[in-house]
This record gives C-alpha cells, structure tokens and sequence, in this order.
C-alpha cells in the first residue's frame, strides 16, 4: 500500500514537471507580446522595446523558464505585465470566488444527481425514474451559460431578487454567498444531469449483483439493501465522475463566470491569454493541470479506500 | 384566530409602508458601468483607454484640461503666456494643490513630470507629445518655463491629455496599482476582475467639488450582462455603452436618460498602402466609392453615428467635411477598376479583429466589394494580441478595420512606420507645418488641407464617426454626453434632489 502511494506520487511530480515544460513552450509559441498590446495603436518601436525590456520580455527562453521555475519553489511567481501586481495573490484574489463556486456548484450537484439517481434506480421503470430521466435529459441538453441567462431574466431584470451579476468581496460573506448562489445552480444543474444518469446506472448494475440478492435473501429491508449495500458499491464510479467534475467546475467556468460578470480564475485566464500576460497564464495553466493531476492522484487513492480489492493490485 | 394573524400582518405592512414613504437620505455614491478593465491606473505609463477612463479627471490632473466641447481650459496651471516665438510657454501654477498623499504641488512637480515623459527609456503612449521640449525652467516655486527646441501648435493641447498628468515623484512606482495623484477622487480599493472605487478628497483644491462622496467603476464586458446590470439596478449608469441594437429599449425606458454623444473615434477601414493593388490611389478610390458608409453605420451601428470623409471627427476644431468627395457609386468605382487594369476585379484580405461591430462592419464591407469585383477574404484576427502583431507590428495585412480613439491624431499619416505605410511629402510638410503653428485658425486652415489630401488619396477607408451612447439614471446629473477626449468625468456629477 505505502509503495502503491510512493510510487503514484513520483510519477505525480514526473507529470507536474512535464506539463510545466509544455505549458511554457506552446504559450511562447503564442504571436504577439505584452508590450505591444499594453501600448496599443499608439505603439512605437521604441517604446515597445523600452517597455519589452521593463517587463523582462527581451531575454532568451530558457533564462525566462529558469526564473518561473526557481521562484515558483521561493513562493514568487513573478509580477503580472498587465495589472503589475504579484501573481500570487492576483490568483489567491480569483480562487477565493471560483473555489467557493465550484464548491457549492460541486454540493448542490451532488445533492441534486446522487438524491435523483437513486430514486430513479429504485423506482425503475415506473414514475420517479421517468421524472428523473427527463430532468436528466433536459439538464444534458441545455449549457451551463444558457441557463444562467435563464436566471438573470428571471431572477434579476424581472424579479430584482438577486443582482445580475458582479461580486461584492468577502468582507460581506452573506452578500457573497447571495452573489455565487445562482451561478452556482447554472453550473451545477448539468454536472447533476450526468450525475443522476451515472449513478442510476451504477445502482442498478449493482443491484444485480449477487451479494445484494444475498442481503436481500437475509431478509434486510428494502432501504438498508439499496443504501449500505447497492449505493455503496456503486459509489466508485460516482466519485471518479465528481472528481472530474470538480476540476471541469473550476477550469471550465469561464462562461458562467462571464454571464454573471464573476471575477474568477476562469476570466482570469481568458483576460490574460487576450492581453497576452503571459506570466499570469503560465501560473494559471500549471494551476489547472496541477488540479487536474492532483484530483486524478486523489481519486486514486479514493478507489483504494472504496474497493478493498484493487489494494491489492 | 385567523383574523387576528391577518390584522397583524396588515398593521406589520403598513409600518413597514410608513417607513418606506419617509424621506430616504439623498444619496451620494454612483456606479458606472464599462465595458473594458483598465490595466494599471497610470495613464502616463501605457496607453489602453480604459486607463485614461478611469484615472484622468478623476484621480490625476494636468495642467491645462478639456472642457466638455474640446476647448483647452486651465487646470493646474492658472493661466500661461507663450513668447513671439512660440518657443517660450511660461505657466502660474495653481497655489494650494497637494497630492493625495500630501505632497505639496509645484513647479518641481511639472519639471520632474515631464521630463519623466520625455526621457529614452520613457514608455508614454505619446511620448512625441514631449519631443519638442529643450528644458524646464523653475524660477520659483509656482512658475514653471518651458522652453521647446521648435515650435508646437497643439503643445497646450497635449498637456490636457492623461498622458501628461503630473505626478508626485515619490509614487511614479507604484502609481499603477496605487494612485497618488490631484484630483478630485482618491484611490480606494481595486478588486481587480470586477471594479474600481474610488472615494471623495476632502482637500481638494476646488472647494465645494466633488458632490459625490464615492464612486465606482464596475468592468462589464458582455452585451448582454451590461443591460441586465443596468435593468438590475446594479448599475446606475453606462457612459459608453457597447450595443447599439440594446440602445432603443433603453430609449423607451423612463428610469433612464438615453444621450448620444459625440466621439473623437473614427472607424477606419485601414489599407497596406506599400501593397499592390493597393498602392494605386485609383484602386483606393474605387473601393470607396463601393462603400456605403449609411449601409454601415446603419446595419452595423443601428442607425448611430456620423459618416466622415477622411480622418478627423466633426468635433475637432478645423473638421471640413469631405463624405462629397468619392460618394458611394459603384457604377464608378467599377470604371476607375477598369482604368487601372483591374476591370475582372481582384482579391484582397481583411484582418478583421474580433470585436461585435468591427465583424458586422467587415461582413457589409465584403458584401459592397464583391458587386465591383473585389473579393474581400475575411481573416479573423484576435483582438487586441494577434491583430497588434499582424498589422502594427509585422503589416501583415491587406485590408483591416479598427477605431482610432485619439483626437487630432492626423499625424500618424506621417509616421513612416504606423500601419498604412502611406508615403506622401506634400502631406508630411503640411502636418509638420500645421503642428509648429500656434495660430489656431492658420492651423485649422493646415489640417484642413491635410484632409483634403487623404479624402482624394484614401490611404484608409473613411467610413464613420462612433457615436457615444450613453445611459444613465434619469436623476444623474452632471455627466458629459460628448467625449472630446477618452475620459468618464465624474468631477461634476450630482444626484437631483
């Protein structure tokens, strides 16, 4: 078991190492410079390269990737063309809105998919499953923006319940949470149609198996079958698809987070790939593949808790 | 039972009716809305609009500003004589300024300023505003003499831009994420992604200014989320709204003042003018007499905005207009094609940067080519990355579409390394005579001239002037509609009582 988990944590750092290398060279590869776009229609030769050299644009690559990578392990991750500040905290200032988000999008998705799911296998073929299918179906169907246009509609221009859009800073944690609330709903409802469809078919793939026909034989009630039994067993694909999702939720939020005016790493990313700051995207690709590997490292070990048998593989 | 709960949710109703009817406190902050962030809060370091928007006026002065028409007012300089020679510009500075931080303002302020403009390693977006000057003198603390090497006609112009505010030397720095500078706002907090505030300077020199006790900017990019804003009541005002077609519904809508105002912003089908076929004046002719420019401004615009002739707005002082001189007429743009041997047509590309109304505007263009026979390849070219590298870096490009948004920016006809690769001595003389001159109407005469010479030559495309829609709670006071210069002047806005 100690060497299972020593063994996936180098390769874990082999990965991280790799995709450092791959996301510097295709973002380099890039046309256009910082510079250029900071000065605009007004640019000139000269103040182009005056400002290349102030922004340390005019050294070669490898001296610029020594520099991320030295100070990525001394905590400084250098300062961003654009906006000037550190990069740190500039990502620091976006994760506090879209973790939360992905968070709470991640919960009621859950909540929402898993509850409907298990409904939908244990009344299967009759009316909760055909309900639940359909919810299903309508959720796959319609994009995670689409229905947080829906909801500005309804609930901001019409209703005035909710702004529409923008985000107040956490010093006002309840104005806060109001503000991530349906955003959230937006980017959960689809991730909890595939989850209402996962887990049905996982509960009733394990419904059929032999040791819930056993439990079932012992005379346990119809609920203790399916809860301890059924849906336990079939949580190991559910957890591999909500471990996707929770890194989907935070690097794929860039069009919810645009609905509503969020700024999260999502715009984050978008607005320093268009002005070409090339320092903060670095810091923000490696920080989406960095949480891509490590959900995948941690979802790995999560099998090994949930199915004693792969331990032993 | 059930009487009893229903009378006290009445007499809770009408306490809570009675409560609302008092008089609220007259309110005293405002949110804007716009459409871009800016990056930094320096205008003297780089050059995106958003900057100038948010900072000049607001938080940092010069010494001479603009008034809501254009017109060149003192600011932080009181008054100013210029010697016979046009080479000797003597300012009064303005007693009793400090900067945010206290520093007290004066004529070592405006020395350490410009010269900080002008220096080699300088990256001041306008940094040949400052060419012309020799030195800077400080006989005292509340005059500043400025001696130039020649002469420059439009100098106390240019010192009304936010390129040339002045600075305290203590915070050039860290102005850009901590503005120090005069105005009549501070700094407040920054929450990048989403808005900047700023609050009230109780000290500033101006007594009695500003009204407002706060003000915030909230950066909404998207269409759609900048109506709903304002719909939401999130928002209480968008100066430059981005939709035109959203525009009228908000016309219908009482709880808003709708203006368009005029811009400074000419919309420019730029071409590679070192590139055949395009490097015939003949050719440049034909296309635009195949433009329509009403046909643009109208499916792309919504009907708002100006056609202009060649490349000045109808506000700048001296503006001729010249929309008469190559009328839409495709009949003769086919026959000036034949003329210069291309009567089967030709095929050029259009690096069009992705912006909603730079698309649509592309899209009618190609349309009105192709019934002369020029084929118009449609290349997209991200905006603002990809589209500065292609066509002001490398001039990759045949044909693209952009918004020049600096006013009386004629010269860069005459800048041998600017995008149109225009080359023409007769107007490099006339612009470099124009820009010495500090007599007003011979200047006006001059650019006048320099006009003419690009509505016959059409080194660019002269299509339209961009209106400024503005909207903004019918109770707002004090905003300007026009936008002589890039800026949301929240200086003198108040609530109506």
């Amino acid at each position: 078991m100690g060497r299972t988990i020593l063994r996936r944590l180098g390769s874990f750092a082999l990965t991280l190492f790799v995709a450092s290398l791959l996301v510097f060279a295709v973002l380099d590869l890039l046309p256009g410079n910082a510079a250029a776009i900071l000065l605009g229609t007004a640019a000139r030769p000269d103040t182009i390269a005056a400002l290349e050299q102030q922004l340390g644009l005019d050294q070669p690559g490898y001296v610029r990737y020594l520099a991320w990578i030295v100070g990525a392990f001394t905590g400084d991750l250098g300062r961003s063309a654009t906006y000037g500040v550190p990069v740190g905290g500039l990502i620091a200032e976006r994760l506090a809105v879209t973790l939360p988000l992905a968070a709470l999008a991640l919960a009621i998705a859950v909540a929402l998919g898993v509850g409907l799911g298990v409904a939908a296998a244990a009344g299967q073929g009759r009316a909760p499953d055909r309900i639940a299918s359909g919810l299903a179906q309508v959720g796959i169907a319609v994009p995670d923006f689409w229905f947080g246009i829906l909801f500005i509609l309804l609930f901001s221009t019409t209703l005035h319940w909710f702004s529409a859009g923008g985000f107040p800073s956490w010093s006002d944690p309840a104005a806060a949470m109001k503000a991530l609330l349906l955003p959230a709903l937006a980017l959960a409802l689809p991730q909890a149609a595939v989850l209402t469809r996962v887990t049905r078919s996982a509960v009733l793939e394990v419904a059929g198996e032999d040791f819930v026909r056993t439990a079932r034989a012992k005379g346990l009630s119809a609920r203790r079958v399916l809860w301890r039994h059924a849906v336990r067993n079939a949580l190991v694909p559910i957890v591999t698809i909500v471990g996707l999702q929770f890194s989907f939720l935070v690097a794929g939020a860039v069009l919810v987070e645009n609905v509503f005016n969020l700024p999260g790493i999502g715009r984050l990313a978008y607005q320093s790939l268009a002005q070409r700051d090339l320092i903060v995207i670095r810091n923000v690709a490696m920080l989406f593949a960095g949480l891509v590997i490590t959900v995948n490292f941690l979802v790995d070990l999560a099998y090994l808790w949930l199915d004693p048998r792969l331990r032993r593989a | 039972m059930i009487t009893n709960r229903i009378g006290r949710g009445l007499a809770l109703a009408a306490v809570a009716l009675l409560c609302g009817a008092s008089p609220a406190p007259a309110k005293d902050t405002l949110t804007l809305g716009m459409a871009v962030e800016p990056t930094g809060l320096d205008p003297t370091i780089s050059a995106p609009v958003a900057i100038r928007e948010v900072t000049w006026g607001n938080l940092y002065e010069g010494l001479t500003t603009l008034d809501k028409d254009g017109r060149i007012q003192p600011l932080l300089a009181t008054s100013w004589t210029v010697s016979p020679d046009g080479l000797t510009y003597t300012f009064k500075l303005r007693p009793g300024v400090r900067f945010h931080n206290g520093t007290p303002f004066d004529s070592s302020i405006v020395k350490f300023s410009l010269d900080r403009a002008r220096a080699p390693d300088s990256t001041n977006a306008q940094k040949q505003f400052f060419a012309p000057i020799g030195s800077i003198e400080t006989p005292d603390p509340m005059t500043a003499v400025i001696r130039l090497k020649q002469q420059a006609g439009l100098f106390l112009y240019h010192l009304a831009w936010g390129d040339a505010v002045m600075l305290d030397p203590k915070t050039v720095g860290t102005n850009k994420t901590d503005p120090i500078g005069t105005g009549p706002f501070k700094f407040k907090a920054w929450q990048r992604g989403d808005r900047v505030e700023l609050a009230r300077n109780d000290d500033y020199w101006d007594k009695g200014v500003p009204k407002l006790a706060a003000v915030t900017f909230r950066f909404i990019g998207d269409a759609q989320a900048q109506a709903a804003a304002l719909r939401a009541g999130d928002i209480d005002g968008f100066p430059n709204f981005t939709a035109p077609e959203l525009f009228g519904e908000f016309q219908k809508d009482a709880r808003f003042a709708t203006v368009v105002g005029a811009t400074p912003r000419k919309l420019v089908a730029g071409l590679n003018n070192s590139k055949p076929p395009l490097d015939d004046a003949r050719v440049r002719r034909a296309m635009m007499q195949a433009i329509d420019r009403k046909a643009i401004i109208d499916g792309a615009f919504s009907g708002y905005g100006t056609p202009i002739g060649s490349h000045f707005a109808p506000t700048d002082p001296g503006y001729v207009d010249l929309t008469g001189v190559l009328p839409y007429d495709p009949a003769k743009a086919r026959q000036l094609l034949a003329e210069a041997g291309h009567g089967d047509g030709f095929t050029v590309t259009m690096k069009c940067p992705q912006m909603s109304y730079t698309t649509r505007s592309c899209e009618i263009m190609q349309a009105m080519l192709s019934e002369v026979g020029i084929t118009l390849n449609i290349v997209p070219s991200e905006f603002p990355a990809k589209w500065i590298d292609e066509v002001f870096v490398k001039y990759d490009y045949d044909v693209t579409i952009i918004d020049h948004a600096e006013p009386m920016d004629i010269d860069i006809y005459a800048r041998p390394a600017y995008y149109f690769r225009y080359r023409n001595a007769a107007f490099d003389d006339l612009v470099a005579k124009a820009d010495k001159l500090a007599d007003e109407a011979g200047r006006s005469k001059l650019y006048g001239e320099a006009q003419k010479i690009l509505a016959d030559e059409v080194p660019a495309l002269y299509l339209m002037d961009l209106p400024r829609l503005n909207i903004w709670d019918a109770k707002l006071q004090g905003l300007w509609p026009n936008e002589p210069i890039s800026q949301m002047y929240v200086r003198d806005a108040s609530w109506a009582q």
